[in-house]
């Protein structure tokens, strides 16, 4: 049946959750630098702390700025709302723990960047919640590791650092069929690569200091939930379904079939953890998303180029991008990332550290930092930054070489970028 | 709150308090392929400020026990019986698009036991094009997509529903999935439309109505448009309150719809 449909994509990244200011006019958003929030009278101000009515309170638990972003962030994950937090670490953190507690257990990818893999591995477990990791494409360790008492099921859309692509189909299947949700980073992707929620997927979270801000300003996260997963029906979230003592015996599911995870991780999480995004930042990231289409198309397209360029190089041994006939998951991504698989890879320089080293200092307009999705292109070479500590031996169980190189490419002329390996990888040459 | 209507589980919200049939009643009926979290933020404010509050799960739909009723005078039947189960004599009986019907019909089969009929994003009739009921028959995920880009009216609700940061379109169409998954009723969906394309009672009904009636209709609906309620409205003489919003009038305008229930139900 033919008809109305939504908005689109493009549409839905400017103008998802904003109107003109009903007090200004004002057409852009207003970043709404405030505190707190007026009551228009005692009743009001009781049934906002009820619940009986919508409104804003205290910006540690909601800010109108910040409903923006995450109205349009939902908006373009097919879901049903988001949170902005003050990093995509506080939005991992906020997932985990309104769903988990000690005594629980994460059944996790291996393939995760190095702060997810800090906290489940190490930090979490100070707390009583285990993780066991499995390999990404692994499918029958994922369905084997998952035990009476595992919460979630987690990994990134592109796993780092080889850029594993997650069958998001596959495993939410998986979870599914255990009662189980499925939590997806898509930090590399943004949701106009992948739409996790619309592959299975029930939570999403993206480290929005990345690709949504896009010009390397602000650091914050969003968590997003799809809204499709039901707490009642799996029976193994009491969090969700049973009264909470904490906030007058609320039963969260009853109050929102579809929205329940959302209001206990803002009415607990944010309220207890306070881990909020400062209205200035969700304004920043907000002028980020408007763009986000153009800066990830033009993202694709210079990565397509620059990894053109690394392919035919001689001293480049090999690149690690999923559009490669010779990466593992390249059919996978063809399936699952149809637009294409991001502007974060790794590549070999066949040579020593040394090399490496000299290949990164001599780069003029890459900037060797730890970061990625800036409007910049930014480079890192792990073995003597982020892995230093670690022998090559070491180095090769985490899937990284003593050359190894991550780029994230930017939205410089991509002949700029071209040239500025060019030269860095003569240098490289030079000092064998 | 678990009861026994007609021989079955229901399941019925109380608004965040236990229920009190003391209290005057009021009782909350959702629409096709809702359930009772669509009037969650209504039925606390009822709860909190003297009212006893029930906003059931219709049979077949999410928490009450099925199959679900395939046509306006046995929900409103059941709606009665809810009434019974609950120990309650009178009530407002309060109701959304389909609801609104079954609210009605409810209305004339006990006048008497009816204190208020607020009718929400309604129309009459609630014809259900032949193309919509094929395809919520045959695709009913894109019957829901359809539905809910209809349903809504404005990308940027505000202050959101049921709280900030909630994408209320994207909400709706959750909701709609999860009511269809739970009891694996793929139909679902359709046999709520074909209820309300079918029910043709409603100025019949209208007739034996003593209760004081409200219309509550959203000026930018396109599944319910306001000039459709206009013969049923006449024929209540009911006050007609329009608020500012689509057809889900409570998640897309809540404070204007609470103000507009508060004058229905004072």
């Amino acid at each position: 049946m033919a008809g109305a449909s939504d908005p689109g994509f493009d549409t839905l990244a400017l103008h998802a959750g904003a109107a003109p200011d009903p007090a200004t006019g004002a057409r852009a958003v207003p970043i709404h630098l405030s505190t707190s929030f007026v009551f228009e009278s005692s009743e009001h101000a009781a049934s906002l702390f009820n619940l009986e009515r919508s409104g804003h309170v205290y910006s540690r638990i909601s800010n109108p700025t910040n409903s923006v972003l995450e109205e349009r962030i939902a908006a373009l994950e097919s879901s049903v709302g988001a949170i902005a937090t003050a990093s995509g670490q506080a939005a991992l953190h906020l997932a985990i723990v309104t769903l988990a507690g000690s005594g629980c257990h994460i059944v996790a990818s291996s393939a995760l960047y190095g702060g997810s893999h800090n906290l489940l591995h190490y930090t979490l477990r100070r707390f009583g919640i285990e993780t066991t990791f499995v390999k990404t494409r692994d499918l029958d360790a994922w369905r084997a590791a998952i035990r009476p008492n595992t919460r979630l099921l987690f990994g990134e859309t592109l796993g780092n650092p080889g850029l594993d692509v997650m069958d998001v189909p596959a495993v939410s299947a998986i979870a599914h069929e255990a009662g189980l949700p499925l939590l997806v980073d898509s930090t590399f992707t943004t949701p106009w690569l992948m739409k996790p929620v619309e592959l299975g997927a029930d939570l999403v979270f993206h480290s929005a200091t990345k690709f949504l801000s896009g010009h390397g300003t602000v650091v914050g996260g969003v968590l997003v939930d799809g809204g499709r997963f039901d707490w009642e029906a799996s029976g193994r979230f009491p969090e969700l379904t049973e009264p909470y003592e904490g906030f007058h015996g609320m039963v969260f599911s009853e109050e929102s079939s579809d929205g329940a995870f959302l209001l206990r991780a803002r009415r607990e999480g944010l309220r207890d953890f306070g881990a909020c995004m400062s209205p200035h930042t969700a304004w920043l990231i907000l002028q980020g998303v408007e763009t986000l289409p153009l800066r990830m198309a033009r993202h694709l397209d210079n990565t397509r180029r620059v990894v053109q360029f690394l392919v035919s190089h001689p001293l480049v041994g090999s690149v690690g991008y999923p559009e490669l006939e010779s990466h593992p998951d390249h059919a996978l991504a063809a399936r699952l990332l149809p637009r294409g698989c991001g502007s974060v890879f790794s590549f070999d320089i066949k040579g020593s550290r040394r090399q490496g080293q000299a290949f990164i200092e001599a780069l003029k307009l890459f900037s060797h930092l730890a970061n990625v999705g800036d409007c910049r292109s930014l480079v890192i070479h792990p073995a003597s930054t982020t892995h230093f500590r670690m022998d090559d031996a070491a180095l090769a169980q985490a899937g990284i070489g003593p050359g190894t190189i991550r780029l994230s490419i930017g939205l410089e002329d991509p002949d700029d970028l071209i040239e500025d390996l060019k030269r860095a990888l003569r240098a490289a040459e030079k000092s064998a | 709150m678990k009861l026994s209507v007609h021989g079955r589980q229901a399941y019925a919200y109380t608004g965040g308090k236990p229920f009190d049939p003391s209290l005057p009643c009021v009782v909350f009926l959702h629409g096709a392929l809702h359930d009772h979290s669509v009037w969650t933020l209504l039925a606390r404010w009822c709860a909190h400020h003297g009212y006893g509050v029930l906003a059931p799960d219709l049979p077949g739909h999410m928490r009450s026990e099925g199959p679900a009723l395939e046509s306006v005078e046995a929900m409103a039947d059941w709606a009665l019986a809810l009434l019974d189960a609950a120990q309650v004599k009178q009530a407002a009986l309060v109701g959304h698009s389909m609801g609104s019907l079954i609210a009605l019909e409810a209305a004339s089969r006990a006048p008497a036991r009816v204190s208020r009929l607020v009718m929400v994003g309604t129309a009459y009739p609630m014809k259900v094009s032949p193309a919509l009921l094929e395809l919520s028959r045959n695709d009913p995920l894109a019957a829901i997509d359809l539905v809910t880009t209809l349903s809504y009216s404005t990308l940027a609700p505000k202050p959101g529903y049921p709280g900030p940061g909630a994408w209320v379109r994207g909400g709706g169409k959750a909701l709609c999935r999860l009511v269809l998954a739970r009891q694996g009723n793929a139909l679902l969906y359709h046999q709520d439309f074909a209820a309300c394309d079918a029910y043709r009672g409603a100025l019949d009904a209208a007739a034996r109505v003593t209760a004081p009636a409200t219309l509550i209709l959203g000026r930018r609906d396109q599944m319910t448009p306001p000039q459709a309620a206009a013969e049923i409205g006449t024929a209540l003489k009911a006050r007609i309150e329009t608020v500012d919003a689509g057809h889900v009038l409570m998640a897309e305008a809540p404070d204007p719809t609470l103000a507009a229930l508060r004058k229905a139900l004072a």
